[in-house]
């Protein structure tokens, strides 16, 4: 049977190019970037040939840029290290539907005396910049507010966010974990002091990340050590995967226009089905390769499994998907009951994803849905 | 999160048994989860035989996960044909060890399956103002309560 993977904001496959330009960074140029022979020299060399790569996509200057182990990584030393910079009894502003390695970042600093602030989103997942206007104060020093979010693909009006940050001297990071390289981030036009990115969701290897620190900025290193990374972060640098990392970013196009016509293909075949709909935004304010619903009368751990039983790899918000048995925050924070959290399912997108992969799609599709239908009390029928 | 379901879980998720509505059912009995939002409905047809009341027909629905619905088959595979008595004493355990077993966190579906087919019994007894043993009065008194937690979400999904 053919797999059909449409769970790319989860994560997705590292490319053909990407894995050849690794390749000889575990077979030849093996060589720590920190040694003074050739094989340091070699290493050392990709490394900031990766750096200026990567800097050139943000608009970002290269020593902006500190290589990470991923977006969690990154996540916690922006918001950690501005936080303890700064010391106990200051507050910081985010929002309610961030990753776990946002909120529980900030539900830690709050146990360690910070007051924390959690901006609530319309019924489109978007924050209001009214609201994060009201809710800065003197104490304020930092808001870390997502670009784009990782379940409902919603975008957050990031140039905006930063431009209040800025004129109220108040320090912005962004997790542009999915939105990197799938629409146009620049940080200096944003004023995006801080940014997360992570290598693994843009057909890179996993276990890569960066933090781009606006030069100015003054932060502490997560992980102390042999002051690799300018002393921002120490560890014997992650070589291939670092170039596989810039790799990835240059054979990424924005807009993939490609991508969006397969996704909007997608909504609106599976909108055919009855009591259904799509959870997020529509039109620009959303990621272009991600696609949210919710089906009445069905759970989306069933619902999940047995598509995959159909060769088709989805993922789901349903509390029965997840250990503590609490459905997605984020759909419980746009106001869904936790009923229709229970029947969601996010199909994203990738630059391979194929029409012939969105029609098979839509044609199980309303056969599982029906099917589970058939067996539910709720049912309709 | 990825959960390793057994073998016997996987196989009564892709074809479960007695899984539909029951039309004239002689009882129905139904319990939810405000754990996880589930909601589970057992159907009965009861027969008499020489020992006594028995489980002539069985069926089930479920608005649930693949535990949730693999209990449920599991647990008409239990009950069919048994006498009341016997249908009464199904531990949730029984279901989680035919089953082979269940992640952790999902035994309280096997809860919900023996909770349902419970309250079908509590139902059935009751309309014909039959004597209800103890253990069925009090797991009913446990899964109305839950129920009502849970109703406020039903309602939102059926309006
Ligand atoms: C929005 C967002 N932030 C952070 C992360 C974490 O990134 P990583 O897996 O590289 O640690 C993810 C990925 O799951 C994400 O989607």
């Amino acid at each position: 049977m053919k797999k059909i993977y449409l769970d790319n904001a989860a994560t997705t496959r590292v490319a053909p190019e990407v894995l050849e330009a690794m390749k000889p960074y575990f077979t030849d140029k093996y060589g720590n970037a920190s040694s003074l022979h050739d094989f340091g020299l070699e290493a050392a060399e990709a490394l900031e040939e990766s750096r200026k790569t990567l800097a050139g996509v943000i608009n970002a200057k290269p020593e902006e840029i500190v290589f990470t182990s991923g977006g969690s990584e990154s996540d916690n030393q922006a918001i950690k290290e501005i936080a303890f910079s700064k010391g106990p009894n200051h507050h910081i502003i985010t929002s309610s539907i961030e990753h776990p390695a946002v909120l529980k970042t900030c539900e830690f600093l709050e146990k360690m005396g910070f007051e924390v602030t959690c901006l609530p989103v319309n019924k489109e997942g978007s924050i209001s910049l009214d609201d994060l206007e009201k809710s800065i104060k003197d104490k304020t020093i930092l808001v870390s507010i997502m670009h784009a979010n990782n379940e409902i693909g919603t975008i957050q009006p990031v140039r905006e966010i930063g431009r209040i940050c800025r004129e109220k001297g108040v320090l912005f990071h962004t997790d542009a974990v999915q939105s990197f390289l799938k629409i146009p981030i620049d940080v200096k036009e944003m004023n995006i002091d801080l940014l997360s990115a992570s290598s693994h969701k843009l057909h890179g290897p996993k276990g890569v990340g960066l933090l781009y620190v606006r030069s100015g900025v003054k932060i502490n290193p997560l992980i102390h050590g042999g002051g690799h990374e300018s002393g921002l972060r120490s560890g014997t640098e992650n070589v291939a995967g670092i170039v596989g990392f810039a790799r990835a970013c240059r054979l990424c196009r924005i807009p993939d226009n490609k991508v969006k016509e397969l996704r909007d293909r997608l909504i609106e075949g599976v909108l055919e089905i009855k009591d259904c709909w799509l959870n997020g935004a529509k039109g620009d304010k959303r990621l272009p390769n991600n696609a949210n619903f919710s089906f009445k009368f069905i759970e989306g751990e069933a619902l999940v499994l047995r598509l995959n039983d159909s060769g088709v790899a989805a993922s789901t918000g349903s509390a029965c998907s997840t250990k503590s048995l609490k459905p997605s925050h984020v759909l419980m924070a746009m106001g869904l009951s936790h009923v229709e959290a229970h029947g969601s399912l996010r199909l994203t997108l990738s630059r391979y994803t194929t029409k012939e992969e969105i029609d098979y799609i839509l044609k199980v599709l309303p056969g599982v849905v029906e099917d589970l239908r058939k067996i539910s009390p709720l049912g309709g029928k | 999160m990825a959960y390793m379901y057994s073998k016997r879980v996987m196989e009564l998720f892709r074809h479960p048994k007695g899984c539909r509505k029951m039309e004239n059912p002689d009882a129905v009995g139904e319990a939810g989860s405000f754990l996880c939002g589930d909601i589970m409905k057992v159907y009965l047809k009861i027969g008499k035989k020489k020992d006594g009341l028995f489980i002539k027909d069985i069926s089930f629905q479920s608005f649930g996960c693949v535990a949730n619905i693999s209990s449920s088959s599991q647990t008409v595979e239990l009950a069919k044909g048994k006498t009341l008595d016997e249908a009464i004493k199904i531990k949730n355990m029984d279901i989680v060890r035919k089953l082979g077993s269940l992640p952790s966190v999902k035994i309280h579906c096997s809860v919900l399956a023996v909770d349902a087919l419970r309250e079908a019994i509590y139902n059935y007894l009751k309309g014909k103002k039959l004597p209800i043993p103890k253990e069925v009065l009090e797991s009913h008194k446990r899964v109305q309560k839950e129920l009502k937690e849970v109703e406020h979400m039903r309602e939102k999904v059926l309006k």
